[in-house]
């Protein structure tokens, strides 16, 4: 089908007006540029948005309490309330379809000045006292050591992992913490490991990189918490829905607190899943979005190269009516045609998309080098195209030159030859 | 078979162009045997040329019957057409319509391209056309490049590369000088004694002569169809 006669033609026919076939192309491989460029820079800002969270479990909730704003039963409006211990189990026993709880105590009333003591460094962090439970739902990594277990809440040992920066403040650079000891509001912790969370971005209470986690029970039974439960994470088993368990948790909860069924407050809660959710929509949103602006301009693109392959054919009307006279059958001259099309357009296309990518891969460049200087987060992250994206890009490319060419083919054989001979 | 290469019978064809309808050809019948030499006469409007078109199947008529060796060419696809073009038919025009941006070469062997002939192979056929028009030495040229006896010289050997069984000249002489007018006849007159019937339309009475008979056409009927006298030929070749 592409043989020497064939690209001749497509070459002078080119050729024979620069200007114009550059400006027909030109629409071509904007719309390609656009589409390139607006899908890259949706990805980069979902890069950025995920980068950091994408790691934390979805399908979780966290529950917390606060004061209650309706009058039940006697009690005032107002009133202050903690979980227990028993509500955890009351949970586990009453609710189906719950995976994990994971309660934790949250030390910020111990975070009264430089609360952390080693030899002569000193500084404030946050205290939280977690269950081995929770790394499930808040994936880490351990630098060094280990997470906590279930034997150190059993035993309730003195120990506890600590982040980053408690690592970088209290530590030597590259000094292995692992069974050192740190003074927590007065009491000594033995270091059994140094975590970094995979999802930064995510922070309760606290900056995780500044906490130091201890075993849940060691913290309730070391600073007098009682069965005091501050919070909880908590995730569901497959196959059920956070937002319904989480209602039946609630239920639960305020039945055993004696609060009112009608107290939308008393009971805080995040249901990370309907966020994420959201965020879903979001990005559906600005897809569909970028699809539609870059396929239009796309279409705008390709209705150039239709009106100018329009344009050439009336212009070769005599060339045409010669080649049938002299017996081209149509399809050679719609094949010529669309060849042309194609042509024109997957050369403009292709400009475009190398060019685009080129500019993502510039931005891209640009946003590693700012975030290699300062530490603030980004939510722009790796702007890029996937190959599947690229090579559908490309595909719409050669339907769009195919059709453009269709409507000009149409018309070209409708030419008779001897008006095209006529034609002087 | 009959020793009939081109039969028509009865042949009605009308325009229409809006409301009105112009009858071009008012039943025409005409009979060319195999290897003639003929020439179609008649004045502007006379619709010699919507003759010839039918009888290169460039056009469709609208009643009455085109026998094109002993086949009946009624409506048919285009794409038909064109094979019966590329196989029966060499077409030689006034304004010669070579391919601007194609070499003499390259315009000769066009023919051969549209029957699928690789290029080397209808280039190497191409090439020895041309030699027999004396155009060898032309070959690489583009048309522009060409004079009008050369170029029309080109389109003869165009004509013919497809090996047609019938020349369709539509006033091949009509954008030249009288030297190289009868130059071109003179091609014309060895094509048609290798065999080839050739058909040519003109207003040229002198052309004309050249042949052996001579159809005119007045308002869309035969007006006469008269074999050309030894007198009139040795009268041309004086002239000649």
């Amino acid at each position: 089908m592409f043989d020497r006669d064939r690209w001749q033609e497509i070459i002078s026919a080119i050729k024979k007006n620069k200007l114009r076939s550059a400006l027909t192309a030109f629409g071509v491989f904007w719309g390609i540029f656009m589409l390139v460029v607006m899908i890259g820079s949706g990805n980069g800002l979902k890069n950025g948005v995920y980068e950091g969270v994408k790691d934390f479990a979805t399908n979780s909730a966290f529950v917390w309490t606060q004061n209650t704003t309706v009058p039940y039963k006697g009690f005032k409006r107002g009133r202050d309330w903690n979980f227990t211990n028993r509500d955890m189990k009351l949970i586990r026993d009453q609710v189906a379809g719950i995976d994990l709880i994971a309660p934790r105590l949250s030390g910020w009333k111990l975070n009264n000045g430089e609360n952390v003591v080693r030899g002569k460094k000193a500084a404030s962090f946050s205290v939280n006292g977690d269950y081995p439970s929770y790394r499930k739902i808040d994936p880490c990594d351990m630098i060094y050591g280990r997470y906590i277990n279930q034997e150190d809440i059993i035993r309730k040992r003195k120990v506890c992992i600590i982040g980053e920066r408690v690592y970088d403040v209290m530590f030597e650079k590259d000094e292995d913490p692992v069974g050192k000891y740190l003074r927590v509001n007065g009491v000594y912790f033995k270091v059994i490991g140094v975590f970094r969370s995979k999802n930064p971005k995510i922070n309760i209470g606290s900056d995780k990189k500044e906490s130091i986690y201890l075993p849940f029970t060691t913290m309730q039974h070391t600073f007098n918490y009682g069965d005091r439960v501050h919070y909880f994470a908590m995730t569901v088993k497959p196959g059920y829905n956070v937002e319904k368990v989480l209602d039946k948790v609630v239920t639960v909860l305020k039945k055993h607190h004696t609060i009112a069924p009608d107290d939308e407050e008393a009971v805080g809660n995040f249901n990370l899943e309907k966020e994420v959710k959201t965020i879903q929509y979001v990005f559906l949103g600005i897809d569909i979005l970028i699809w539609i602006v870059g396929i239009g301009t796309l279409i705008a693109g390709a209705v150039g190269v239709s009106n100018i392959m329009l344009v050439i054919v009336k212009e070769r009307t005599k060339e045409i009516g010669i080649q049938r006279a002299i017996g081209a059958s149509p399809w050679k001259i719609i094949s010529q045609i669309i060849a042309e099309s194609v042509f024109l357009t997957s050369i403009a296309g292709f400009v475009g998309l190398a060019l685009g990518t080129m500019v993502l891969k510039l931005v891209s460049t640009a946003i590693e080098q700012n975030a290699g200087q300062s530490e603030e987060e980004m939510f722009f992250i790796n702007p890029e195209i996937g190959v599947q994206i690229a090579v559908s890009a490309f595909l719409i490319l050669i339907i769009t030159g195919i059709i453009a060419g269709l409507i000009p083919a149409r018309k070209a054989i409708k030419i008779k030859p001897i008006e095209a001979l006529r034609h002087e | 078979m009959s020793d009939s290469i081109i039969k028509i019978e009865d042949l009605h064809k009308s325009y229409i162009t809006g409301k009105n309808s112009l009858h071009v050809l008012k039943g025409i019948n005409i009979d060319i045997k195999h290897g003639e030499m003929v020439s179609i006469m008649g004045s502007s409007g006379s619709g010699k040329s919507t003759l010839l078109n039918i009888l290169g199947i460039l056009d469709n008529y609208d009643e009455g019957a085109y026998f094109l060796n002993d086949i009946h060419i009624g409506k048919m696809s285009e794409k038909k057409a064109a094979q019966f073009r590329n196989k029966y038919i060499g077409f030689i025009f006034q304004s010669f319509n070579l391919i601007s941006f194609k070499t003499a070469l390259e315009n000769v062997a066009l023919p051969l391209y549209y029957q699928n002939i690789s290029r080397k192979k209808r280039n190497a056929i191409a090439l020895e056309y041309l030699d027999r028009m004396g155009l060898k030495e032309w070959s690489d040229h583009l048309p522009s490049e060409l004079s009008g006896g050369q170029k029309q010289r080109v389109a003869i050997a165009r004509a013919l590369i497809s090996k047609p069984k019938i020349i369709l000249a539509d006033e091949p002489t009509g954008a030249l000088d009288t030297q190289t007018s009868y130059e071109v006849m003179d091609i014309l007159h060895e094509v048609n004694r290798t065999g080839i019937t050739v058909i040519i339309v003109t207003h040229e009475t002198d052309i004309a002569q050249l042949t052996q008979r001579i159809i005119r056409l007045k308002d869309g009927i035969i007006e006469s169809n008269d074999y050309v006298t030894n007198e009139t030929v040795e009268s041309t070749t004086i002239l000649q």
